[in-house]
């Protein structure tokens, strides 16, 4: 996964009140949760109000904006030739673009859909009529144009949202953790799972969401992508626990089948 | 109609704002003739119930608690409740008192913020709630401290409102301390402050009079609990069925003029939502509930869809008492922490694995909701399918657009637009949700 390269220019003067950053969200494929967070940031929502102008926001607000974008949001994975298209147009328009949760930085719940022949699934959903829905085999944003700036998680974890929105708006880089989630999950004190005697993502995982669903004695899931080179500690759990490689692809493919897209490229 | 003869309108919005997922509403008049009125679905089709083919039934909810962000709680109830149908598995009196605590707190929170947060910009006439920072601060500021305090009381049960963490099928992977009940009862108790001055609000907000029998459909039962976690379904039409037979209740059709796949069950079209709990279950509303319906002049059997909004904020009391009572009930009582499980994909066969095929249908925020899984011996979901609210709905707002729009034909197009709008907002449709929907053809 790639952090920022060219992050904008700091501007030599603070701007002006009436030159405050215009900001825009777009949702493509997803469950909108994302942006949810944002309204679940309670009074600190305001606080983000007053630092920017938010000109496009279609799940909460009405208005709508017409010319360039200081910062836009991309919310969710591109599933179809129409996606691709609107997702370029809003590129083309904005200065800095954020892939905002996990169906936007690595595809998310819905790369599940590569697991299948595509014409297969579509039928086994909408039967014979499934023709009339285009659908594409699902990509992460930046599978489709360059991305800035990445926040991953599904959802988004509020503290994260903020300092890359800090880092965004400043223009410094923001670099996503790659270390993997087992290094807060240690520091948060709690039970391995492994020990418990149940497979987790933890060791492949990027950390940066303080262990979130381990501390609520869940598993790791995976949703915040694979750490850059998982091999040695994942290796080591996997011989330690006699894990079954196929039981860890099959969960990691949850979130993560759409990391295949970026292999596919490479090859080319 | 004398004054829309020869009138010529021509509206076409293009996502409708303010609501969960891409809607369009597409209206056409020629001469003083509809010649269209509709509503369409353009949300890129996400296939989870493909998708969940292959995967372990302990993984359902996790899967599909994804399909919608506001609803996450709603869909990872029903999830739980199909795959236990389907394991034969039978959930403690603990944990289902703990799930209807988290379907309080989902109720509470989607009504909020769709009664206040969305809906309210309409009824003081501004484009959405960001000039209201300006003109209506303090109210602005309660809502979301409001929105905030449901959203901790989540993160202390639940580890997170989005896509929730400790309910899963069995049971609970975390319960709450008694530090976490007092934490709870102290938010909930800290948000009359929010929560008294909004409703007063409420009272002021001025919806469409505007009126269309049909027929109102939610979970029914018969103890004496507004019923939302479980039960038959139950029509205003006399019918009642059990969810088994959920098929019935829903008969999925395709209209050939939109292509979306619309439901109906006793007539041409069905509601479902606050309105259609509040219409069918009211004598079982909590007092205060019921106290302010009366005082706002809501009375069951109401016909009045824009009305939804007022059910929302009605039930928004019964779930916060309902709620508080759950949690002293659980604060005297205490809790058994031998219960609590972390079951991943069963690697350790915690949980007795059968084939079977099971139904989950909760009330949530936005009407009954129905999962069904049928899987095999090895516990791996072989065929899936979720029936969401909002797919029930539309075939229900479009025949509500054929009477409304003759009835607001004399206004300016701009005001006819923002009414259809209303009219589609008032239903708080959630198309992220609509897994299942068909794509439309756009009308150019």
């Amino acid at each position: 996964m790639k952090t920022a390269k060219k992050p904008v220019k700091t501007p030599a003067k603070a701007p002006k009140a009436a030159a405050k950053p215009k900001v825009a969200f777009f949702d493509f494929a997803c469950c909108e949760g994302c942006q949810l967070q944002i309204t679940n940031l309670g009074e600190t929502l305001l606080d983000i109000l007053g630092a920017v102008d938010v000109v496009e926001f279609r799940e909460a607000i009405s208005e709508k904006w017409d010319k360039d974008y200081d910062v836009v949001f991309i919310e969710g994975s591109i599933g179809d030739h129409h996606a691709e298209e609107r997702l370029k147009k809003i590129r083309a328009r904005a200065k800095v673009l954020i892939a905002y949760g996990s169906c936007a930085t690595i595809g998310g719940v819905n790369g599940m859909k590569n697991s299948f022949e595509l014409d297969e699934i579509r039928r086994s959903v909408y039967g014979k009529d499934y023709k009339l829905f285009d659908s594409t085999p699902t990509k992460a944003v930046h599978q489709v144009v360059k991305v800035d700036y990445f926040i991953n998680g599904c959802p988004v974890y509020g503290p994260e949202i903020l300092e890359v929105i800090k880092h965004a708006l400043r223009g410094l880089p923001y670099t996503v953790p790659d270390n993997p989630v087992c290094a807060e999950c240690k520091l948060n004190e709690n039970v391995c799972m492994y020990e418990r005697g149940i497979a987790c993502l933890g060791p492949w995982t990027r950390a940066g969401c303080n262990s979130w669903c381990v501390n609520n004695g869940n598993i790791c899931y995976g949703c915040r992508g694979e750490v850059s080179n998982p091999s040695k500690a994942a290796q080591d759990v996997i011989s330690k626990y006699k894990l079954k490689p196929e039981l860890i692809k099959n969960k990691f493919d949850m979130y993560n089948k759409c990391k295949e897209n970026d292999k596919s490229e490479k090859g080319k | 109609m004398a004054k829309t003869t020869g009138k010529n309108i021509d509206i076409k919005v293009d996502y409708v704002t303010r609501v969960e997922g891409h809607g369009n509403i597409v209206a056409n008049v020629k001469n003083g003739k509809i010649e269209k009125c509709e509503f369409h679905v353009v949300e890129t089709p996400r296939l989870f119930e493909g998708m969940l083919r292959g995967r372990s039934i302990f993984e359902a909810q996790h899967i599909t608690s994804r399909i919608c962000g506001i609803c996450s709680c709603g869909h990872s109830l029903a999830s739980i409740a199909a795959a236990e149908d389907a394991l034969g598995v039978v959930p403690t009196e603990q944990t289902i008192k703990l799930r209807k605590l988290m379907l309080d707190y989902e109720f509470l929170d989607s009504h909020v913020l769709h009664a206040f947060l969305l809906v309210a910009p309409d009824a003081l006439g501004v484009p959405s709630f960001v000039p209201l920072v300006k003109t209506h601060n303090q109210t602005v500021r309660q809502i979301l401290r409001l929105k905030k305090a449901v959203n901790d009381c989540c993160d202390i049960l639940l580890g997170r409102h989005i896509h929730p963490i400790t309910a899963i099928v069995g049971g609970w992977t975390k319960l709450p301390r008694q530090k976490d009940l007092d934490a709870q009862i102290k938010i909930m108790e800290g948000m009359t402050a929010e929560l008294e001055p909004l409703l007063k609000l409420a009272k002021t907000l001025k919806l469409p009079d505007f009126t269309r029998e049909t027929e109102y459909v939610a979970l029914v039962s018969d103890d004496g609990e507004y019923p939302l976690l479980s039960g038959d379904i139950g029509s205003s039409d006399g019918k009642r069925v059990s969810r088994k037979e959920y098929r019935k209740s829903t008969n999925e059709f395709i209209d050939p003029r939109s292509s979306a796949k619309w439901t109906k069950w006793n007539r041409e079209s069905l509601f479902v939502g606050a309105l259609a709990r509040f219409n069918l279950n009211y004598d079982k509303l909590h007092p205060k509930a019921k106290a302010y319906a009366k005082e706002i002049g809501l009375k069951p059997v109401c016909h009045n869809p824009f009305m939804n909004t007022m059910a929302q904020v009605v039930e928004t009391i019964h779930c916060y008492y309902h709620a508080l009572g759950i949690l002293k009930d659980l604060r005297k009582n205490g809790l058994d922490y031998s219960q609590e499980i972390t079951v991943g994909v069963n690697e350790k066969g915690a949980v007795p694995v059968r084939a079977g095929d099971g139904v989950g249908s909760v009330e949530v925020p936005r009407g009954i909701l129905h999962h069904n899984y049928v899987t095999d011996e090895n516990g791996l979901i072989k065929q899936a399918n979720c029936i969401i609210p909002t797919n029930q709905n539309v075939n229900n707002i479009e025949h509500d657009f054929a009477k409304f729009l003759p009835e607001i034909l004399h206004m300016k197009q701009d005001d006819i637009r923002l009414r259809l709008e209303m009219l589609v907002r008032a239903y708080d449709p959630c198309i992220s949700c609509s897994a299942h929907y068909l794509d439309v053809t756009f009308v150019e």
